[in-house]
């Protein structure tokens, strides 16, 4: 079984029509589905006249479809390539595409109180932009759970069979001591680094994006260390759950006020602070928090659907029971939006 | 006309990316490869935004020195963009991946010739 | 037009570019070409900082290279598991 896996995953696959490996695969379905395919075949030739002249049809589809997509690749990739021989040089400076930067470089660090000119940007300026893509974001998780949870309509074998036959630790990366010495080390510091540029948005590179991203690769990694069991603790089904919400919540309260108050901008009463400062910058800092929550609940929310099919195990309130390294930042995360 | 291209060599180069990621979205039978092509197309098109707002000698928007002029940094409009759209690329690669492993719950291939094939008997069968 | 080390350093980049690019297509195994592309990730980063975009080198390094190779290799993997799945039960019971 395995053996033909990494035989497909070579990239040398068998086509339907031969049969000549037939008799020693195990796969009982996948028989049926090529016995099936081949009884189609011959009716279809039954049908239709000759297998030769399917093969020509198709034939013919094929080299019309690889004519076809050459002529429009090299047409696409010439016109282009046409335009940016007349674009203004590379490394030059623009002035017709520098009018807005200008205004965010002059004027950014006194009306948003940040230093970085990219945060103050899609978290100020642009915020709405940002708002859409959280929820795209969230729109993504929605459609990933759709697809592969494996609830009551959406799994082969019952849920509570599920459980039963396979144990809690049947979908659990096996505990590696590799894996676990590693995350021993790299964890606590691949989540300060998580937790530094999701705060220092403002300050520096880094905002809710990139903290989110390495807060939830943190969780991954935590995962494959040290197992499912051990992270739905921590990081529950409700925890996440409560935690996007509030964290989208607050946010599109936050600029849906902007909005209702004719879009100039948020009167935050938030005190911007000396730029440069962790507590600086106004909305800045909260709107991060947010949107960095969101990303890391989407990311490993990604991950865990995609390897054991479901988010946070059964959904059980259990979190906080067991107060480890990702309770933490969670729980400070959390306070701090 | 080269030797416009060999001026702007970074967008030329983020075109070829964009040309790869299309030619292996058409001609690869794999449904996992034509991902992998829609996410080089995707790096293609954020190249060519970012190297849009590079200038030459100028450091990254992060303004220290309020005393500095606008001049000494280059265009942050570019880089907010892309920022956007990495994050959204990612979740578009989720939801594909997604829908491939339905599929191959289905039709137990990925290849999409035998995937429309199995589809059309199946069609035929109703 | 005069280069730099930071020009041909960054030359060299997008040429490796193209190359990891091609050389998914030319592959023959899945799991290589995954790979590949997070190499191509990887280098994607290294490139964001010479085009003093910091900010994106972040988020591509963390994004491109980490949680998107993540998500194929367990394409990969979960694809296996359904094979073994369906050799066990009636395999009616999916859609």
């Amino acid at each position: 079984m395995k053996e033909k896996f990494w035989r497909w995953l070579d990239g040398s696959r068998e086509y339907l029509e031969d049969a000549s490996d037939m008799d020693e695969t195990p796969y009982r379905e996948r028989e049926e589905v090529k016995t099936q395919i081949r009884e189609r075949n011959d009716s279809l030739d039954k049908r239709r006249g000759t297998r030769a002249v399917i093969r020509a049809e198709e034939k013919g589809f094929r080299l019309l479809y690889s004519w076809v997509a050459v002529i429009s690749a090299i047409f696409l990739i010439g016109v282009l390539l046409y335009v940016v021989s007349y674009l203004p040089r590379y490394g030059q400076e623009n002035p017709q595409t520098t009018l807005v930067a200008r205004r965010y470089l002059e004027d950014g660090v006194r009306e948003t109180g940040a230093i970085n000119a990219v945060a103050g940007m899609i978290l100020d300026y642009r915020a709405f932009d940002t708002l859409g893509e959280s929820h795209v974001l969230f729109t993504a998780l929605v459609c990933v759970m759709i697809l592969l949870e494996k609830d009551r309509k959406n799994m082969r074998r019952g849920y509570e069979d599920y459980y039963r036959i396979t144990g809690e630790g049947f979908y659990t990366p096996n505990r590696d001591g590799i894996m676990q010495a590693a995350g021993f080390v790299l964890l606590p510091s691949i989540l300060l680094f998580g937790i530094y540029i999701l705060l220092n948005g403002q300050n520096g590179p880094g905002g809710g994006f990139s903290g989110g991203t390495v807060l939830g690769s943190g969780l991954i990694i935590f995962t494959m260390a040290f197992g499912f069991d051990t992270v739905d603790r921590i990081a529950s089904r409700r925890l996440l759950k409560g935690v996007t919400v509030v964290a989208l919540g607050f946010y599109s309260f936050a600029k849906g006020y902007v909005f209702f108050t004719g879009a100039n901008g948020l009167e935050s009463h938030i005190p911007k602070g000396t730029p440069g400062a962790i507590l600086s910058g106004g909305l800045i800092l909260p709107l991060d928090i947010a949107v960095g929550l969101v990303v890391a609940c989407t990311m490993f929310g990604f991950y865990s659907l995609f390897r054991r099919g479901s988010i946070g195990g059964k959904g059980k309130a259990c979190s906080g029971k067991k107060a480890g390294t990702g309770a933490g930042t969670k729980a400070e995360g959390k306070d701090n939006a | 006309m080269i030797g416009n291209l060999l001026a702007n060599y970074e967008e030329a180069v983020a075109i070829i990316l964009f040309g790869i990621g299309f030619t292996m979205v058409l001609f690869q039978r794999n449904l996992i490869r034509k991902l992998i092509g829609m996410n080089i197309m995707d790096t293609g098109v954020f190249l060519f935004l970012a190297s849009m707002g590079y200038i030459r000698g100028r450091k990254a928007p992060i303004i220290l020195d309020p005393s500095l002029p606008a001049e000494s940094y280059i265009n942050p409009v570019p880089a907010g963009l892309v920022l956007t759209g990495i994050v959204v690329s990612v979740s578009v690669t989720a939801i594909m991946l997604s829908l491939c492993v339905r599929l191959y719950r289905r039709y137990h291939t990925l290849e999409i010739d035998d995937i429309y094939r199995l589809s059309k008997h199946q069609m035929e069968d109703r | 037009m005069a280069l730099g080390v930071t020009e041909i350093v960054k030359i060299l980049l997008l040429v490796l570019l193209i190359v990891c690019a091609i050389s998914v297509n030319v592959t023959r195994s899945l799991l290589q070409s995954v790979i590949i592309f997070m190499a191509y990730s990887s280098i994607m980063c290294i490139l964001w900082i010479f085009m003093e975009s910091p900010d994106l080198a972040i988020t591509e390094a963390a994004v491109g290279a980490g949680v998107s190779g993540v998500l194929f290799l367990l394409t990969l993997r979960r694809i296996r598991e359904e094979d073994e799945d369906s050799s066990e039960d009636d395999g009616n019971t999916d859609f």
